[in-house]
């Protein structure tokens, strides 16, 4: 019998090329997605080495970070931002990379974009110079984020130098109660175990709570393992992974697509693996949560209050509970409900994809956002823009008073434009609330669809529950 | 890369846990396509005030703070995005090493591509080297790559983790893509094994 692995495993032995004593292996990526920030430096590389991108065919760019999300028929205002993304298709052009540009009609946020066109599948390594790359998980793949230096051996390569990860199994059984979201999984785990909890390690996310996401749902949980500290987190691939990606126009077809189905077949965990790591969450005792401090870890349920630095015993701990209660100008052991806010955002790589949408336009229907609130609702992709468009959300969201706009990271990183200003409260579908983050000296609250268009109405931050009906 | 034998420098403190690397460089500045000039911007809103102008009392900002290589950091220094900015920002400032008792992942593989050593100690350690910095900031520390070794200010010494291959990318200047690109009939032969039909340039 062979030793029963776990699918972290089996992912990294298909991928390791060679190992050499004492060095770290090397690892074959299949898929590398690019996009313009973290890209130009590794491009400059490869011109000042002569070398060529060794697998086009395997690479996949668009533009989403710093790109605008204001209608298409207008230029990029910022001269950086558009000398960027002008960049980034000089160099496509040049070494050969498939491009989704501003003006084409399937860009999108880059994490957002690959499972929406089958690139990213099961079994596959993928690795952008992203932190969020860990979505990709959601597909059983091993996704990750990597630097500059990485991303120009990618390039040069198809290969990085990679030691193994612990394994860290998070197990989440039961069934989430109504108004509970795949957001909350994710956002409750990181509040557990903290920002480098899982420092070191690939999550792997099972039981019935997690298998009875969507795919959406998945990529979200999957999508803040690094918040967790995790480079990566991934899903075991099943029905729901094979029913998103059947007629994708990169997924295989006809005899291949049988035969792929046969080889995820073989990924999922076998029985009696053992992990480095392992935690349980009970999805019954789960409640809406949100952030109320400077890192994502630093979270409470909705119905919460903030906590007390007195409570703390290190010092050097108190004083960072202390430095983020301060940044945002809150009171200890005051509930976070009623907090006065000015900005509410909907997208990201976390939060922007159908069903998100579905679940803001479900709270706004027939509802005002608040007079003193600027909503903006940013989708994921364009292809999502004009799905949404197609049910009619786009006239929800307008409706309600809410700004709808076209795909890109947006306010999440606040490099495009879109962004808070000093002293100002955002309640975020977003996936970091640190310090500046959505703009200088803004103010973030990290929460799910649900709980950002509830407090948009409100114009304080609402648990969505209490909404009258 | 530049190389990293030996380093004896003050260590300014910098007691945060979870320092970001949204705080490091903040993402407004990653518009450039270039790594030049990033120093300007190292720590900025922690060091510029909504004008523009240094706030005297972040440390970076004090002029007897100058020309410090090592930088003593909380827990879980260099979470969040991937940004290989954060270490080319740290570096042209004129770190050379990070002491703290925890680093981000993605963060020490960049710092670690770019000459810029971080080094884990335990939390006594930890707590040592702030206290010690306190009663006398002038004090130094020294960091010998070869033996691992950090030596307080206190003469105390404490052996450090680093991983052998990036200990002797360090000590030597190695190019890690030069290495990858000497074992290219592997990578060959690999492709060839697997001969995969998945192709980007053209949909199935």
């Amino acid at each position: 019998m062979p030793t029963p692995r776990t699918i972290i495993e089996k992912l990294w032995d298909t991928h390791v090329v060679a190992e050499r004593d004492g060095a770290p292996s090397l690892l074959y990526i299949d898929l590398h997605l690019v996009h313009e920030v973290t890209s130009p430096q590794a491009f400059s590389g490869l011109r000042e080495r002569g070398l060529k991108v060794r697998r086009p065919q395997n690479t996949f760019a668009t533009t989403d970070h710093s790109t605008p999300t204001t209608p298409r028929s207008l230029p990029i205002v910022d001269p950086i931002a558009k000398a960027q993304v002008e960049q980034l298709e000089a160099n496509c052009r040049e070494f050969g990379i498939p491009y989704f540009g501003f003006q084409n009609p399937k860009q999108g946020i880059v994490h957002v974009i690959g499972p929406e066109n089958g690139l990213t599948q099961p079994g596959m390594t993928v690795v952008c110079g992203d932190s969020h790359t860990a979505t990709h998980g959601a597909f059983g793949a091993l996704a990750f984020g990597i630097g500059t230096s990485e991303v120009e051996m990618v390039l040069a390569t198809q290969c990085l130098l990679q030691r193994k990860s612990k394994t860290y199994q998070v197990k989440i059984d039961g069934t989430l109660r109504p108004g509970v979201t795949a957001k909350d999984i994710i956002l409750a785990l990181i509040a557990k175990i903290g920002v480098g909890g899982g420092t070191g390690a690939v999550f792997e996310f099972c039981g019935s709570a997690i298998r009875a996401l969507t795919m959406e749902e998945r990529m979200t949980v999957c999508n803040m393992s690094i918040e967790g500290g995790a480079r990566a987190g991934l899903i075991a691939p099943d029905d729901a992974t094979y029913q998103f990606l059947s007629g994708k126009p990169f997924a295989p077809k006809g005899a291949d697509w049988e035969a792929a189905i046969a080889r995820w077949k073989s990924l999922p965990t076998d029985d009696g693996a053992t992990y480095d790591l392992s935690l349980s969450l009970d999805a019954n005792a789960l409640e809406p949560m949100i952030t109320f401090g400077t890192n994502p870890g630093m979270g409470i349920p909705v119905s919460g209050r903030v906590p007390d630095p007195a409570s703390m015993q290190d010092p050097i701990e108190r004083d960072s509970l202390t430095k983020a209660l301060k940044y945002m100008d809150l009171q200890p052991g005051k509930p976070l409900a009623g907090q006065p806010i000015n900005v509410v955002f909907v997208g990201s790589c976390t939060n922007s994809r159908m069903s998100d949408l579905r679940a803001a336009a479900s709270v706004l229907k027939g509802r005002k956002v608040n007079p003193k609130v600027r909503m903006m609702v940013v989708p994921g992709s364009m292809e999502i823009k004009r799905q949404a468009e197609a049910e009619g959300l786009d006239r929800i969201f307008r409706d309600s008073g809410a700004d709808w706009r076209e795909a890109g990271c947006s306010m999440c990183i606040a490099m495009n434009g879109d962004q808070l200003q000093p002293g100002e409260y955002s309640v975020s579908t977003s996936n970091r609330n640190f310090e500046g983050r959505q703009g200088k000296g803004g103010r973030t609250f990290l929460a799910s669809p649900l709980t950002a268009a509830a407090s948009a109405i409100t114009g304080v931050v609402t648990d969505a529950r209490t909404l009258a009906k | 890369m530049a190389k990293f034998t030996t380093l004896e420098s003050r260590l300014m403190p910098m007691p945060v846990d979870n320092i970001d690397t949204d705080q490091i460089i903040p993402a407004r500045f990653l518009k450039t396509i270039s790594k030049e000039g990033l120093d300007k911007q190292l720590f900025n809103d922690w060091r510029y005030d909504a004008n523009g102008a240094p706030k005297p009392d972040f440390i970076l900002n004090n002029p007897e703070w100058q020309g410090v290589a090592i930088l003593l950091a909380g827990d879980n220094f260099g979470c969040g995005s991937s940004r290989e900015h954060a270490p080319w920002a740290l570096t042209q400032w004129g770190f050379r090493a990070i002491v703290s008792t925890s680093f981000a992942d993605i963060f020490k593989n960049n710092a670690l591509k770019n000459g810029l050593l971080p080094i884990e100690v335990s939390r006594e350690v930890h707590a040592k080297l702030f206290d010690l910095v306190a009663k006398n900031p002038q004090a130094t520390a020294k960091i010998d790559l070869a033996t691992q070794t950090l030596t307080l200010p206190d003469g105390t010494k404490v052996e450090f983790p680093v991983d052998g291959f990036s200990k002797h990318c360090l000590l030597e200047g190695v190019d890690e893509l030069g290495y990858i690109l000497n074992q290219l009939p592997a990578i060959e032969s690999y492709e060839a094994k697997t001969d995969s039909k998945f192709n980007t340039l053209q949909p199935a």
